[in-house]
C-alpha cells in the first residue's frame, strides 16, 4: 500500500490566439486544431516505493504545483499516467471550502466529507481533531472570526485526522505559527514512521533534508535532477546562483557524496584545511578544541570587492553555523588577477560527534545571489569525535554547569 | 459506473451540502427557517388573492373563483423549478472553481447538489400550494399523483440542459448571458400567465416544439381541470429530456478534465 508511479507525465495547456478559435475547433473539427500547446511539464517519470519520502523542489513556475495536481487527480495529464495505491490525503491548499458563517465544528464535518470521510468517521475523530487543532472554544464559533492561523490549524487537523497511505503536501507546513509548524511536522514524521508514503513540495531545505529519502528537482517543467536531498539541494542552490557565464560542476567526493561547484570563476578556493592549535591539518578532531580554518584563495580576474563565506553543515546538510567576511567586517577590495589570499578563521570546535562538511562561497556582498564568483559545496569534510569530554548527544557542545537545590 | 460509485461514496458530502446551503440562507436572520415558508407563502398569496380577487380574472369555461390562480400557480411554480435548476447548473462549475481546482472529489456532486437543492425549495413551495388547494376545496384528487412523472420529465430536461450549459459556460462565458435572454423569451412563449387559446392559431401551432409548453399544459390540466394530461404529447418531451441528459453527461465526461485548466 502507498506506492506512486509517475510515468512519462506531461501537461500542456491550450492557448487560443483568437477568441473564436475554440468555438471553431469544437463546431468544425475538420478544420484542424486552432490552438497552440503550452507545455508546463514534460517527460516526468519517477517512482515512490511504499514508505518512501520524496521532496520536490524547484523555482516558482517550474511546475511543482501542476505536478502535484496531476498526481492528486485534480488536473488531467496531457500525456503519460499516474498510478497510486492506497488512501491518499493531499494538503494542497488548507482551509479550502470553509464556509465563513458556519462554526469550526460544522466546517470540520464538511471538510471531512469532502475528503471522503463518513459522518460516523468524523464523529469518532472529532475529539482528536479538536485536540490537535487546539483552538479551544473557537471550535463552536463561526469561522469568519478565526485568524488565518486558526483556520489552517483546523484544516490541517481534519485533513490529517486519519493516517493516509500516501500524504501529499504542498508548502502547507510553512504556514501557521512556529509552534503549530513543529506540531504538524511532528505528525507528518509520525505518520511517516508508521509507513505513510510522503510526497512533499517545499522551499524549506531543512524540512526536505530532515524528512525525505530522496529529492527531485524540477526546472522549466522537466525533471532536472534526482538524488539524495543534500545533493539535489546543493545543485538547486547552485542553479539559483547560476549566471550567464558560470558553470555548475558536480564531482563525486569520498563517501559517495557529491561535491557541487558553481560560479563565474573570478576567484577560487585553492586549498582548505582545518588545523588544531599545533597547526596540524586534521580530518578527525576532538570536541571543543580550538581550531583554525585555513582557506587559500586565488584571484583569477580583477575583483572590486571580495567576500569569503563558509558554512558548516552536518551529515544531513543541516546548517550548523555560517558567516562571511562581510559580516565580520573584513571584505578585501581592489584585487588584481594572480593575487593570492590566505584566510584564517579561529574558533572553538563546539560540535557534537559526527561528520561535518564545510561549504565555501566567494562573493562580492553578503549573499551569493548578486555576484557568485565561486560556490563550493563539501569543500572540506571532517569528523568530530568525543575523546575527552563528558558524554552528550546532539550536534552542538553547550555543556552546562549544574546547580541542584533540594 | 465509476461516476455513480463516486457519488455514492460522497453521499454524505452531498446530503451535508444541501443541508448547509439551506441553513446558510437563514443563518443570521432572527426568524430563521420561518422565512423558507413565508417567502413562498407571500408568492402564492399574491398569485391567488390579487389575481383572483382584485384582477377578477376568469378562465374561459371554468367558473371557480380560484381557477385562474391555480392555473397561474401550476405554471409559475413549476417554471421556477425549471429556471432555478438551469440557471444554477450553468454557473455551478464557475461558482465552485476554487474547490474544483484544489481538491480531488467527484465533480458530478456539484450539479447534483444544485438540482437537489432546487428540488427541496420546490417541495416546500409546492407543499404549501397543495395545502392551499385542499383548504380551498380545489384539490384534484387521485390524479394529483400524475404530477410526479411530469415533474420527473421536467427535472430531467432541466438537468440535461443545465449540464450542457454548465460545461459550455466554463469555456464560453457568453453562454450565461445568452441563456438569460433565451429564458425570458422562452417564459413568455410558454402559456403560463395567459391561456394557450389567447395565442393566434398560427403561433399556437409552434407550441408543440416547446417542451416546456407541453409540460406546463400537463400541470394545468391536472390541477385546474382535474383531468389526466395528454400522455402522448408528453412522450416526445421525455425523449428530448433523456437526449439532453445524455448529451450533457457526454459533454461533461469529455470536457471535465479540460475544464479544470480553464477555471
Amino acid at each position: 500500500m502507498g506506492s506512486i508511479l509517475v510515468h512519462n507525465l506531461g501537461k500542456a495547456f491550450k492557448q487560443y490566439d483568437k477568441r473564436w478559435g475554440r468555438l471553431v475547433e469544437w463546431v468544425l473539427p475538420v478544420l484542424g486544431p486552432r490552438h497552440r500547446e503550452k507545455w508546463v511539464l514534460r517527460d516526468i517519470s519517477f517512482q515512490l516505493a511504499p514508505g518512501e519520502a520524496v521532496g520536490i523542489i524547484g523555482i516558482n513556475g517550474a511546475g511543482k504545483s501542476t505536478l502535484l495536481k496531476l498526481i492528486t487527480g485534480t488536473s488531467q495529464p496531457t500525456t503519460g499516467r499516474v498510478a497510486m495505491t492506497g488512501r491518499v490525503a493531499a494538503l494542497l491548499e488548507l482551509g479550502m471550502g470553509f464556509h465563513p458563517d458556519f462554526t469550526g465544528r460544522q466546517n470540520a464535518y464538511m471538510a471531512g466529507q469532502l475528503i471522503g470521510l463518513s459522518v460516523e468517521d468524523i464523529d469518532a475523530l472529532m475529539p482528536q481533531i479538536e485536540a490537535f487543532a487546539d483552538i479551544g472554544e473557537y471550535i463552536d464559533q463561526p469561522v469568519r472570526v478565526y485568524s488565518s492561523g486558526m483556520q489552517v490549524r483546523l484544516a490541517f487537523s481534519v485533513a490529517t485526522a486519519q493516517r493516509p497511505d500516501i500524504l501529499i503536501i504542498d508548502e502547507a507546513l510553512s504556514v501557521g505559527d512556529v509552534y503549530f509548524q513543529h506540531k504538524s511536522f511532528e505528525r507528518v514524521r509520525e505518520y511517516r514512521k508508521q509507513g505513510t508514503t510522503l510526497l512533499i513540495v517545499s522551499h524549506d531545505r531543512a524540512a526536505i533534508q530532515s524528512i525525505c529519502d530522496r529529492a527531485i528537482l524540477l526546472d522549466g517543467g522537466r525533471l532536472s535532477k534526482q538524488g539524495t536531498p543534500e545533493e539535489v539541494m546543493d545543485f538547486y542552490n547552485a542553479l539559483i546562483a547560476e549566471r550567464e557565464d558560470s558553470s555548475i560542476k558536480q564531482v563525486a567526493s569520498g563517501e559517495g557524496r557529491v561535491q557541487t561547484t558553481s560560479g563565474s570563476g573570478e576567484a577560487t578556493v585553492t586549498a582548505i584545511t582545518l588545523e588544531n592549535a599545533e597547526g596540524e591539518a586534521l580530518e578527525v578532531l576532538d570536541v571543543g578544541i580550538p581550531v583554525t580554518l585555513r582557506i587559500k584563495v586565488r584571484v583569477e580576474a580583477p575583483v572590486a570587492r571580495l567576500v569569503l563565506g563558509y558554512m558548516i553543515k552536518d551529515r544531513l546538510g543541516h546548517q550548523i553555523y555560517g558567516t562571511n567576511t562581510h559580516h565580520l567586517d573584513q571584505p578585501v577590495t581592489n584585487l588584481q588577477a594572480g593575487q593570492e589570499l590566505e584566510y584564517r578563521f579561529h574558533f572553538p570546535l563546539n560540535l557534537g560527534a559526527g561528520s561535518y562538511s564545510i561549504t565555501t562561497a566567494l562573493t562580492s556582498s553578503e549573499t551569493h545571489l548578486a555576484d557568485n564568483y565561486e560556490w563550493r559545496d563539501l569543500a572540506l569534510l571532517f569528523i568530530v569525535i568525543n575523546m575527552t569530554r563528558r558524554q552528550f548527544v546532539g550536534s552542538s557542545w553547550i555543556e552546562p554547569q549544574v546547580d541542584i537545590t533540594r | 459506473m465509476n461516476m455513480l460509485n463516486g457519488v455514492w461514496r460522497y453521499r454524505g458530502f452531498i446530503a451535508g451540502s444541501i443541508q448547509r446551503e439551506f441553513q446558510a440562507k437563514y443563518r443570521n436572520s432572527m426568524l430563521g427557517a420561518i422565512w423558507t415558508v413565508l417567502n413562498p407563502l407571500a408568492m402564492i398569496l399574491v398569485y391567488t388573492v390579487i389575481f383572483s380577487q382584485v384582477m377578477g380574472n376568469r378562465l374561459g369555461g371554468n367558473s371557480s373563483t380560484f381557477a385562474y390562480s391555480i392555473y397561474l400557480c401550476a405554471g409559475m411554480l413549476t417554471w421556477s423549478l425549471f429556471a432555478e435548476i438551469t440557471v444554477r447548473a450553468q454557473s455551478v462549475f464557475l461558482d465552485h472553481a476554487n474547490l474544483i481546482k484544489k481538491l480531488q472529489f467527484p465533480r458530478i456532486c456539484l450539479p447534483i447538489i444544485t438540482v437537489l437543492n432546487a428540488c427541496v425549495n420546490f417541495a416546500i413551495v409546492f407543499g404549501l400550494f397543495t395545502v392551499f388547494l385542499v383548504v380551498s376545496g380545489n384539490f384534484p384528487g387521485w390524479i394529483y399523483l400524475a404530477l410526479l412523472p411530469i415533474l420527473l420529465v421536467q427535472v430531467l430536461l432541466a438537468i440535461g440542459l443545465g449540464m450542457i450549459l454548465g460545461v459550455l459556460n466554463v469555456f464560453f462565458r457568453d453562454v450565461a448571458q445568452f441563456f438569460a435572454i433565451v429564458l425570458q423569451f422562452w417564459f413568455w412563449f410558454t402559456p403560463v400567465v395567459y391561456p394557450a387559446t389567447a395565442l393566434p392559431p398560427e403561433v399556437r401551432a409552434w407550441l408543440v416544439y416547446n417542451p416546456m409548453a407541453t409540460l406546463v399544459a400537463a400541470y394545468q390540466t391536472i390541477l385546474v381541470d382535474a383531468r389526466a394530461p395528454d400522455w402522448i404529447a408528453v412522450a416526445p418531451v421525455a425523449v428530448v429530456a433523456l437526449a439532453c441528459c445524455a448529451l450533457g453527461m457526454q459533454l461533461f465526461r469529455k470536457r471535465s478534465g479540460e475544464m479544470v485548466d480553464e477555471l
